[in-house]
C-alpha cells in the first residue's frame, strides 16, 4: 500500500504551520463548502465518511456528533482532546506543531456542525511548543476572519480557547478533561449523563481527538466517497502511524487504514541494524502486545481486534530482542500507578499492587506466586475500574504472558538487568562499550 | 400455553406510571422512576456492601464496593449509581458469583493499604470497613508488600484529625463538606494510592457542621480530638436524646459510659436533622463535668452562701416566697425542658399567686409578647423543616440560620438546590445567604418593618404562593414594629409562619404559658373560661386574674419596692438587660433553680441544685412546636426542676403538684386544641432609627462562643469563627480602609477591635461578628468607626 499524506502532505514546508502555507494547498475551503450545507448535512456527511474517533476507542465522529440535541435551548461545546498522553502515542503533537491549521479549520467546521458557538482545544500541559503553535493559529484564524463573529460571512460566530493542561494522564479521559477544563481537579465523571447531553458547564459537548478533527476538513473538501475509498468498510480512511521505537527510521506515516506492521516497518526503515523484532504494541500502551507473527495483519479496528488486541491510538511501539518484557510492563504499569488518579479502588489499589509484584519479577526475586497474582489482579481490575485507565493498566502483563511466560517465570530467580542489559535496548548501546 | 393477566384477583393495584417494575435476586419489585439499584436491594432487604455510597450525597460510584450484575450488561455495575428501569434483571451477591467476586476483590484492594491497627482504632467496633470486611471479604490477604504509610495524624480543623493512612478515598466527607454544609474546605488531594484528603494551608476548615464528617467517615480516617483514643464503642451506653443547644431541636444518640457522656452523635431524624447536627450539639457537653456543678443546696448566713441540707434549704426558701406574699416574679431561661417550664408555669400561679413570670431574660418588647401569645404559643406544629423544603420560597427576617439554628440552615440548603428561592431582610449579605443562593434585601438595624412594609410587588407575590413561609428570628423583636410587620406580610400573602428562637427551651416555654399574659396552649389570662379551663385541669380553685409583669418591668418592680422576691431558673447574668444587677441586689429574696455556679447564684438567698438535660427524662419542642423527647442516659442524685417546684410547693402548703416527666407532659397534652380567644397581635408603627453620628451596629451572637454550655470543650472553642468588621465597599472608602485592615468600633459602653471584611453591608450600617454585644450592645446602636489607632 502507498502512503497518503493529507494531513502531513506538506508538514515539509517550513512554512507548513502559517496561514500562508496551510492556504497555499487549499487551507480553508473547506470551511466555505461547510457553510454552504445545513449543520445537519455536515453531521451527515462524517457519518457517510465512516470516520471513527482517532483517539483510541474509535467510536464513529458522526454519530457522537449526532447525539447532541440540537434546539434545545443551551450553549453547545467543542472541545478537542489534545491531551495526547499515552505511552507511545506521538501523532497529535507533531500534527499541532506540523499544520495546526487543519485542526483549526477542523473545530470551526465542527463547531458549525453540532451549533456550538464557542470551542476548545485541550493540550497537554508538557507541549509547549504545540500550544505556542495552536495559539499562535488560533490568533492568526482571528485575524484571518476564520474566527470569531460572522465568520466568512456566514452568520456562523466561534470563540476558540486554546487552554494548557496541567500534565495528568487522566486528563485525556474525555469527562476528567472537562473537569479539569472547568478548574476542578480532573477525575472522570459520572456517566450518565454523557457528554452529548450534559458535557462542559452541564451543557452538550463533543469531545474529539486532534487527528479526527483535523481530518474533517479534508472529508468536507473530498466528499465521504472518497474517504471510504480508502480502508475497510468498518474502518474506512487513512490514518497518521507513529511508529517508534527499535527501528531506523522512526516517524509518523499517513496511509490507509488495512496498512500492516510489516510496510509500516518497511517504511521506517526496517528494525535497527542487527538485531530483530521481539514484539510490538499497535496503539499505546494500554492494549494488548503482537508479535511478528502479526505482521501482516491489517491495521483496521476489526483486524487488530480478532488479533488479540486493539487499533487504539495506531501508535506502534516496536522492541526488539534486547528488550525485556518484564521491564517494559513494568515500566508501563509504574506509568499506570503514577498515573491512576485515585478515584476508585481497583485502579488505584490494584496498580500499586500490581508495580509492587512486578518489581519482584523484573528483580529476580519474584516467585510463581507472584506471577499468579500479577494476573489476578490485573483481572480483578479490569472491568470494575471507574474509567478506562484501570482497564488498560489490567491490558500489559496478561497481554505479554500470552507470548512471554518462559521469559516471565525467568523473573523468580533472574534480575532482568541480568538476562538484558538495560543499555542494550537504548540508543547508548555500544556508545562506552 | 394459557396466559393470564395479572388483574385476575380484586386487590391487584393498577400499574403506576411512576414505578418501574424490576427484579432483584430473583424477587419483583416495584419502586419509583430514579431509584438506585442499591435502595431498592435495601427494601428487599438485601444489603449490598458498600461505602462512598451515602443516601443523603449524591451517588459517585468510586470504591466500587457495590459492583453487582445486572443482566445485558457486560460489566459489573456500581448498584450505587445506576437508576432502576423498568425489567432489569439485578442480581447481588446474594445470586451473583460475579458481583460475590467482585466485591471480595475490591475488598482485597481496600485493605492492600489498609492498616492493621483496629485493636486502638476509634472506629474499631462500629467500622464499616471491619463489618463488611467480615461479610464480603475473604479473612486473609494474599498481599504481602509494603503498606503505603503517612504521618499520622493531621488537623483539618483544632477537632477534627485525619489519619491518612486509614482512608479508603470514598469522598464521603469531601461530598459532605461541600454538598450538605456548604463549606468546600476539605478535598482529596494528589494521585493515585497517595490521594489523600486535604485541607489549604491559608484556609481553615471553617464549617459548624465538621464534626458530621468523623461521623459519616466509614472507617477511622476522621476521629475527634475530644474523643479518639477515649473509649470504645462497645463500651459505650447508647442514649437516644434531644440536643439542648438551639431550637433546630435535633435527634442525637448520647453514648456514655461509667456515667459519663463520652460522645454524642447525630441520630437519624428524617423529619428534622435528617442524618446531621453542628458541632455545638455535637462537642458541647463537657459543661456537665464543670466543676462549677452544683451539687447540694446553699442558704445564704452572715451575708455568705453555705451548703445546707434539703430540708433547712426548702423552709429557708418557702419562709423567704411566703414572706413576699405573692409579691414574687419568675424568670426562667433557656434551659428548661418543656416538663420543667410547665411545672413553673404551674407553680408561679398556684403557689406564688402571680402570673409576673418570663422566659425571656434577653429583655424583650411588648410587641415580642404579643406576637408570641398571638401568633405562636400552643400553634402546634408548623411550619415544619418538610414545609420549608418543599416551599416555593422563604423569607428570612432577622435571622442568620448559620449561627442562629444550623439545621434549619441544612435544610433550606437542600430546599435551595432543589429550587426554593431564599430571601432575607438583613444588615448585610451573610456568607450563610450566599450558601441559600440568597436574595438579599437590604436594611439597617430598626427599618426591617419598613423594609417589609415596602417589598418589591414581585416579591410579595413569592409569598402569595401556596406553601410560601417567613422565618423570623427572636432578635425581630428589637426592632419596634418589625413583629408587626411580619405578622402582617404573613395575613396578606397566607405565608406560613415560623419564629426561630435561639435556645432549646424558648418554645416549650412558650407553650407552657411562661408569659405574663399567657397560660399553657395559648390561652390568654384575661379570658375567663381560658382561666377556668386552666384552673380545671390544675385542680385549683382558680388562677390568679391580673396580667404579670414581663422581664423589665418585674426588674423595674424589685426596684420600686412591689415586688420583693424573685425566683430564677437558668438565667446567667449575662442574659439580663443591662441594670439587671441592681435589681437582683436590690431583691429581698431569691431562690435560684440552677445546675452551675453561675454570677446570678450570687444574689441567691436560697439555691437548689437541678439536674441539668442528659442528667434527665423530659423533652424541648423545637422551633416548629415538635416535642423532641429525650431520655436519660446519665444518673444523678440531683431532682429535676418540677421535682423541687413540687417539693417546694408542699412546703408551701400547695401539696400534690405533679413532678413526673410523663404525668407533666400529658397534663400539658391537655391544653393543646384551644379555639377559644387569643391574645390580640400587636400592632405597633416601626420607628425607623433616627439620624445620628456613626453607623448602625449590626450584630448576632454566633454559635461558638464562650458560654458555659460550651465550656470545657477547648477543640470545639478553636474552630469558632474569628471576630471580623463587615462594611461596604463605599464606608471602608470613606474610611480610608482595606481588606484586612483592623478596625475599631467604639460603642456607649466598650469598642471591638478586628479585621474589616469587605461585604454586601446596607448602607449607614456596620457588622460586627462575633459576641459583639458585650461591648459595643444589641443591633440599632450607634458606633463610631475608625482604622485602629486613628480613631
Amino acid at each position: 500500500m502507498p502512503l497518503t499524506p493529507v494531513l502531513s502532505a506538506h508538514w515539509d514546508e517550513a512554512d507548513s504551520y502559517t496561514l500562508d502555507g496551510y492556504r497555499r494547498h487549499g487551507g480553508y475551503d473547506a470551511l466555505a463548502l461547510a457553510f454552504a450545507k445545513q449543520p445537519d448535512d455536515v453531521i451527515q456527511l462524517v457519518k457517510d465518511s465512516g470516520l471513527r474517533g482517532r483517539g483510541g476507542a474509535g467510536f464513529p465522529t458522526g454519530m457522537k456528533w449526532g447525539f447532541v440535541p440540537q434546539g434545545d435551548g443551551k450553549p453547545h461545546y467543542l472541545v478537542v482532546n489534545a491531551d495526547e498522553s499515552e505511552p507511545g502515542a506521538c501523532k497529535d503533537v507533531p500534527l499541532m506543531l506540523a499544520n495546526p491549521h487543519s485542526l483549526v479549520e477542523g473545530v470551526v467546521i465542527a463547531s458549525y456542525a453540532i451549533r456550538a458557538n464557542h470551542a476548545f482545544i485541550y493540550i497537554r500541559g508538557e507541549v509547549p511548543h504545540a500550544i505556542r503553535r495552536v495559539a499562535s493559529a488560533v490568533r492568526e484564524a482571528y485575524a484571518a476572519g476564520l474566527l470569531g463573529q460572522n465568520i466568512l460571512g456566514s452568520g456562523f460566530d466561534l470563540e476558540v480557547t486554546v487552554h494548557a493542561g496541567a500534565g495528568a494522564y487522566i486528563c485525556g479521559e474525555e469527562t476528567a478533561l472537562l473537569d479539569s477544563l472547568e478548574g476542578f481537579r480532573g477525575q472522570p465523571r459520572l456517566k450518565p449523563p454523557f457528554p452529548a447531553v450534559a458535557g462542559l458547564y452541564a451543557s452538550p459537548t463533543v469531545v474529539n481527538n486532534v487527528e479526527t478533527i483535523a481530518s474533517v476538513p479534508s472529508i468536507v473538501t473530498n466528499g465521504a466517497d472518497w474517504y471510504t475509498s480508502y480502508g475497510s468498510e468498518k474502518s474506512p480512511g487513512v490514518k497518521l502511524f507513529a511508529v517508534s521505537g527499535h527501528v531506523e527510521r522512526p516517524g509518523i506515516f499517513e496511509a490507509p487504514m488495512g496498512t500492516t506492521m510489516r510496510e509500516l516497518l518497511e517504511w521506517a526503515g526496517g528494525m535497527r541494524k542487527g538485531h530483530r523484532l521481539k514484539f510490538w504494541v499497535p496503539g499505546g500502551s494500554s492494549v494488548p502486545l503482537l508479535t511478528e507473527e502479526h505482521l501482516d495483519v491489517p491495521y483496521t479496528y476489526e483486524d487488530i481486534a480478532a488479533a488479540g488486541s486493539m487499533l487504539g491510538t495506531g501508535t506502534p511501539m516496536v522492541f526488539d530482542e534486547t528488550t525485556s518484557v518484564t521491564r517494559a510492563v513494568t515500566r508501563w504499569l509504574e506509568f499506570y500507578k503514577h498515573e491512576s488518579c485515585g478515584k476508585c479502588t481497583p485502579c488505584r489499589e490494584g496498580t500499586y499492587w500490581l508495580v509492587d509484584l512486578l518489581r519482584r519479577l523484573e528483580s529476580g526475586v519474584g516467585s510463581d506466586d507472584d506471577i499468579t497474582r500479577i494476573n489476578e489482579v490485573s483481572a480483578q481490575i479490569a472491568g470494575r475500574s471507574f474509567c478506562a485507565l484501570g482497564d488498560a493498566a489490567a491490558t500489559p502483563f496478561p497481554g505479554a504472558m500470552k507470548y512471554f511466560a518462559d521469559e516471565i517465570a525467568l523473573g523468580t530467580h533472574t534480575a532482568a538487568s541480568d538476562l538484558y542489559d538495560p543499555v542494550a535496548a537504548t540508543v547508548l548501546a555500544g556508545v562506552n562499550a | 400455553m394459557t396466559v393470564t393477566t395479572a388483574s385476575t384477583s380484586g386487590d391487584t393495584l393498577e400499574p403506576r406510571p411512576d414505578l418501574v417494575t424490576l427484579t432483584i435476586d430473583g424477587v419483583e419489585t416495584s419502586v419509583p422512576k430514579g431509584t438506585l439499584i442499591i435502595r431498592a436491594a435495601e427494601q428487599l432487604g438485601v444489603a449490598v456492601p458498600r461505602f462512598c455510597d451515602h443516601p443523603l450525597l449524591d451517588p459517585v460510584a468510586a470504591c466500587r464496593m457495590c459492583l453487582i450484575e445486572v443482566e445485558g450488561m457486560p460489566k459489573p455495575q456500581p448498584a450505587c449509581a445506576v437508576t432502576c428501569s423498568d425489567g432489569m434483571v439485578v442480581k447481588t451477591q446474594m445470586t451473583s458469583a460475579v458481583a460475590g467476586e467482585a466485591q471480595r476483590s475490591v475488598m482485597e484492594f481496600l485493605l492492600i493499604n489498609h492498616p492493621l491497627d483496629c485493636p486502638i482504632c476509634d472506629k474499631g467496633g462500629e467500622c464499616p470497613l471491619q463489618n463488611q470486611a467480615m461479610t464480603s471479604g475473604q479473612g486473609d490477604t494474599r498481599f504481602d508488600g509494603p503498606k503505603r504509610t503517612f504521618p499520622k495524624p493531621i488537623n483539618l480543623s483544632a477537632q477534627v484529625l485525619l489519619d491518612r493512612e486509614r482512608c479508603v478515598s470514598c469522598a464521603r466527607c469531601t461530598r459532605f463538606a461541600e454538598q450538605i454544609a456548604g463549606d468546600p474546605f476539605i478535598e482529596l488531594l494528589e494521585r493515585g494510592s497517595q490521594q489523600q484528603v486535604g485541607i489549604a494551608d491559608d484556609v481553615p476548615f471553617n464549617s459548624y457542621y465538621s464534626g458530621n464528617t468523623i461521623q459519616i467517615c466509614p472507617v477511622g480516617a476522621l476521629t475527634s480530638a475530644m474523643y479518639r483514643f477515649r473509649s470504645r464503642p462497645f463500651d459505650l451506653a447508647s442514649t437516644p436524646t434531644a440536643c439542648e443547644h438551639c431550637a433546630s431541636g435535633c435527634s442525637l444518640r448520647t453514648d456514655s459510659r461509667r456515667n459519663a457522656v463520652m460522645r454524642r452523635l447525630a441520630a437519624v431524624d428524617p423529619e428534622v436533622n435528617e442524618e446531621w447536627n453542628c458541632d455545638k450539639g455535637r462537642f458541647a457537653f463537657r459543661y456537665l463535668e464543670s466543676d462549677r456543678r452544683l451539687t447540694s443546696p446553699l442558704v445564704r448566713e452572715g451575708g455568705e452562701l453555705r451548703p445546707a441540707s434539703w430540708d433547712e434549704a426548702l423552709v429557708a426558701a418557702a419562709n423567704g416566697l411566703k414572706t413576699a406574699d405573692g409579691k414574687t416574679g419568675t424568670v426562667t431561661g433557656g434551659r428548661l425542658m418543656v416538663e420543667d417550664a410547665y411545672a413553673f408555669s404551674v407553680f408561679t400561679r398556684r403557689v406564688l399567686g402571680t402570673n409576673d413570670i418570663d422566659f425571656r431574660p434577653k429583655g424583650s418588647s411588648p410587641e415580642e409578647e404579643q406576637f408570641l401569645a398571638a401568633r405562636v404559643a400552643g400553634r402546634g406544629l408548623g411550619p415544619t423543616y418538610a414545609d420549608l423544603e418543599g416551599a416555593p420560597a422563604v423569607l428570612l427576617v432577622a435571622f442568620e440560620p448559620e449561627d442562629e439554628s444550623p439545621i434549619v440552615l441544612l435544610r433550606l440548603r437542600k430546599a435551595a438546590k432543589a429550587g426554593t428561592r431564599v430571601l432575607a431582610v438583613a444588615p448585610a449579605a451573610s456568607r450563610g445567604l450566599a450558601k441559600l443562593d440568597g436574595t438579599w434585601i437590604p436594611s439597617v438595624p430598626g427599618s426591617e418593618a419598613t423594609a417589609l412594609q415596602n417589598l418589591a410587588p414581585d416579591v410579595v407575590d413569592l409569598f402569595g404562593q401556596a406553601g410560601a413561609v417567613v422565618l423570623v428570628g427572636e432578635r425581630a423583636a428589637a426592632s419596634p414594629g418589625l413583629l408587626t410587620a411580619v405578622g402582617e406580610l404573613c395575613d396578606r400573602t397566607g405565608a406560613a409562619l415560623g419564629w426561630v428562637p435561639r435556645r432549646a427551651g424558648d418554645r416549650g416555654a412558650l407553650d407552657a404559658g411562661l408569659l405574663p399574659t399567657l397560660l399553657p396552649g395559648g390561652r390568654p389570662v384575661a379570658d375567663a373560661a381560658a382561666r377556668v379551663d386552666t384552673a380545671a385541669i390544675w385542680g385549683a380553685a382558680e388562677v390568679p386574674e391580673t396580667a404579670g409583669r414581663d422581664l423589665p418591668t418585674m426588674l423595674k418592680a424589685v426596684e420600686d419596692r412591689e415586688i420583693s422576691a424573685l425566683l430564677m431558673a437558668g438565667v446567667q447574668l449575662d442574659d439580663l438587660p443591662d441594670g439587671a444587677e441592681a435589681a437582683l441586689r436590690a431583691a429581698e429574696f431569691v431562690v435560684v433553680l440552677d445546675t452551675h455556679d453561675h454570677a446570678v447564684v450570687q444574689f441567691a438567698d436560697v439555691v437548689f441544685p437541678v439536674a441539668a438535660a442528659p442528667e434527665k427524662a423530659g423533652s424541648f419542642v423545637n422551633w416548629e412546636g415538635r416535642v423532641r423527647p429525650s431520655s436519660q442516659p446519665l444518673r444523678t442524685s440531683l431532682m429535676t426542676d418540677a421535682r423541687v417546684l413540687s417539693v417546694l410547693g408542699a412546703e408551701m402548703g400547695v401539696a400534690g403538684l405533679e413532678s413526673d416527666p410523663v404525668a407533666l407532659m400529658a397534663q400539658l397534652e391537655e391544653f393543646s386544641g384551644w379555639e377559644g380567644a387569643r391574645v390580640s397581635p400587636p400592632s405597633v408603627a416601626g420607628a425607623p432609627p433616627d439620624p445620628g453620628p456613626g453607623l448602625l451596629l449590626a450584630t448576632w451572637r454566633p454559635l461558638l462562643e464562650a458560654t458555659h454550655l460550651q465550656s470545657g470543650e477547648p477543640y470545639l472553642a478553636a474552630t469558632a469563627r474569628a471576630q471580623e468588621v463587615w462594611l461596604s465597599t463605599g464606608e471602608a472608602r470613606e474610611l480610608g480602609a482595606s481588606e484586612g485592615d483592623m478596625i475599631t468600633v467604639t460603642g456607649a459602653s466598650g469598642s471591638v477591635t478586628a479585621p474589616l471584611v469587605l461585604a454586601e453591608v446596607a448602607a449607614g450600617a456596620v457588622v460586627v461578628t462575633g459576641n459583639a454585644h458585650r461591648a459595643l450592645g444589641a443591633s440599632g446602636v450607634r458606633v463610631q468607626v475608625a482604622v485602629e489607632g486613628q480613631g
